[in-house]
């Protein structure tokens, strides 16, 4: 397996800061707004935003919440591996708010679909947008574009794109897993 | 990522401990899933599954349609009383012939202890036992289990007193099987004529005095006495048995400490347990109601993941 590194830890927290300020330009003082963190890896980063942005203004209020999608996916009894679930922690109905969906990679686009099926329950959302860590082009099954992309990448299928977070003991950074090839 | 190590669920008897647990996660999310204003996931919209009643029911039917129905799923309904089988048919002729209509799974109860266990080795579907005769009720085992774990954070080490009809009840045997897969101490009590012999080879202590149990136990699931299966007496009087097996405040009052009571339902008020007992703050009847929503939809789910295209 050969490694590339996409973002390093600079990078990667520059990265995160641009999005915050995005986020800001558009939300201002996030009223009437929700940041909804896809389980199980896009909450590391939904949790990392809210954290940012509160160290940018002290003052700001965001409600979060985190969505599991296992039950809403495309895949079920199709995949050889069983899906299991994780937690869903929504504490508000998203009614009438503008939602920020947040994954660390977007790839097929088959996860957004089903968060926003998983959304819908919860009610009406006035607007939904979906901010990504990476996207990797041209390699979507379906017709789903994000608002907010910390880093575009072009891979192929066979390549695996890792995040990983401090939180879970490693450095923050992404890396582009490829497979070797068979003839070497 | 892990699956269940069965293809049906006859019995718990057949499950291992790290399947119970694996439900029981499953089942928590399924809780959050039915407290929401929209309580219905897609999961299972391309599953059909039969509900086969042989036996009367109300709340497990009910229990198990409405699972079946928030995981989406489409849902047919079948008693014995309005079936072919009173024209004669075979068991087997009667769920083939429900198969052939395109059914996935089938969640049966009948009269006949291994029933489920038949059918599963002569029809090709998921069977969900939903309770064999005096055999087993895994369902109502789970989510009892699931109900003291809510209550008291966990199941292993604490001590279940199930009192009652021991020797015609399904509902004690599952409990006795999944508790002690948990790690809890079990104890039966009830009338000796309604204790089965050698069940002390399963493990359990055996208790004739119910305020010795009480004192023993940290929760007590008192059982309903199954008048519909008791073919002689077993005691004098329903009022001798409720003087010596029934739960009222002044027996719990006597105690040192604070038990849960559990019942598995319907309640015959004022016989295992009064009025006061079953509405008081102790009682978590109500709760399980609610969690056997949630636990049989994780068994629906858990299971349907097994079928394949």
């Amino acid at each position: 397996m050969q490694k590339r590194t996409l973002l390093n830890t600079r990078a990667f927290e520059l990265t995160v800061n641009r999005l915050c300020y995005q986020l800001i330009e558009n939300y201002q003082d996030f009223q009437d707004a929700i940041i909804v963190g896809i389980q199980p890896r896009g909450i590391y980063l939904s949790k990392r935003i809210i954290e940012r942005l509160k160290e940018i203004n002290p003052s700001t209020h965001v409600i979060d919440g985190s969505l599991d999608i296992t039950f809403y996916r495309d895949d079920f009894r199709r995949g050889n591996e069983p899906l299991t679930a994780n937690k869903t922690e929504m504490n508000h109905l998203v009614e009438n708010k503008k939602v920020i969906l947040v994954d660390d990679v977007l790839f097929t686009g088959r996860s957004v679909r089903s968060a926003m099926d998983a959304l819908l329950d919860f009610g009406r959302p006035k607007q939904v947008e979906l901010l990504v860590l990476i996207d990797r082009r041209f390699s979507r099954h379906l017709p789903i574009q994000p608002n907010y992309v910390g880093s575009k990448i072009d891979s192929i299928s066979s390549e695996r794109v890792e995040v990983k977070w401090k939180e879970t003991g490693g450095k923050d950074s992404v890396v582009l897993l490829m497979k070797k090839d068979q003839n070497e | 990522m892990s699956e269940l190590s069965v293809e049906h669920l006859l019995g718990i008897k057949y499950l291992s401990t790290s399947d119970i647990n694996l439900i029981f996660e499953t089942a928590d999310n399924f809780k959050q899933v039915i407290n929401r204003p929209i309580k219905k996931v897609p999961s299972l919209r391309d599953i059909t599954i039969a509900n086969l009643f042989f036996e009367n029911s109300t709340r497990t039917k009910l229990s198990f349609e409405l699972a079946e129905k928030r995981l989406s799923a489409d849902v047919v309904n079948f008693s014995s009383s309005s079936s072919s089988v009173t024209k004669g048919e075979t068991l087997v002729d009667t769920v083939n012939n429900i198969l052939a209509m395109k059914v996935d799974m089938v969640v049966m109860r009948h009269p006949f202890p291994g029933a489920g266990v038949f059918l599963s080795k002569n029809v090709d579907s998921k069977i969900i036992n939903a309770g064999d005769g005096a055999h087993e009720h895994p369902t109502q085992a789970l989510l009892d289990s699931y109900s003291i774990r809510e209550r008291m954070g966990d199941v292993a080490r604490k001590k279940v007193v199930i009192v009652g009809d021991i020797l015609h009840s399904r509902v004690a045997l599952s409990n006795i099987f999944c508790l002690q897969k948990l790690g809890a101490e079990v104890c039966v009590c009830g009338p000796k004529t309604m204790i089965p012999k050698h069940i002390e080879s399963l493990g359990v202590k055996i208790e004739l005095d119910l305020q010795k149990a009480l004192n023993w136990c940290d929760v007590a699931n008192m059982l309903r006495i199954q008048r519909e299966r008791l073919e002689i007496n077993y005691f004098p009087s329903t009022r001798e048995y409720s003087m010596l097996y029934g739960l009222n405040n002044e027996v719990l009052d006597s105690l040192d400490k604070e038990i849960v009571i559990m019942h598995p339902g319907p309640i015959n008020r004022g016989v295992e347990i009064t009025s006061e007992v079953a509405d008081s703050d102790h009682a978590i009847i109500l709760d399980q109601v609610e969690n056997g929503v949630a636990v049989r939809m994780a068994v629906l789910y858990l299971l349907a993941q097994k079928i394949r295209h």
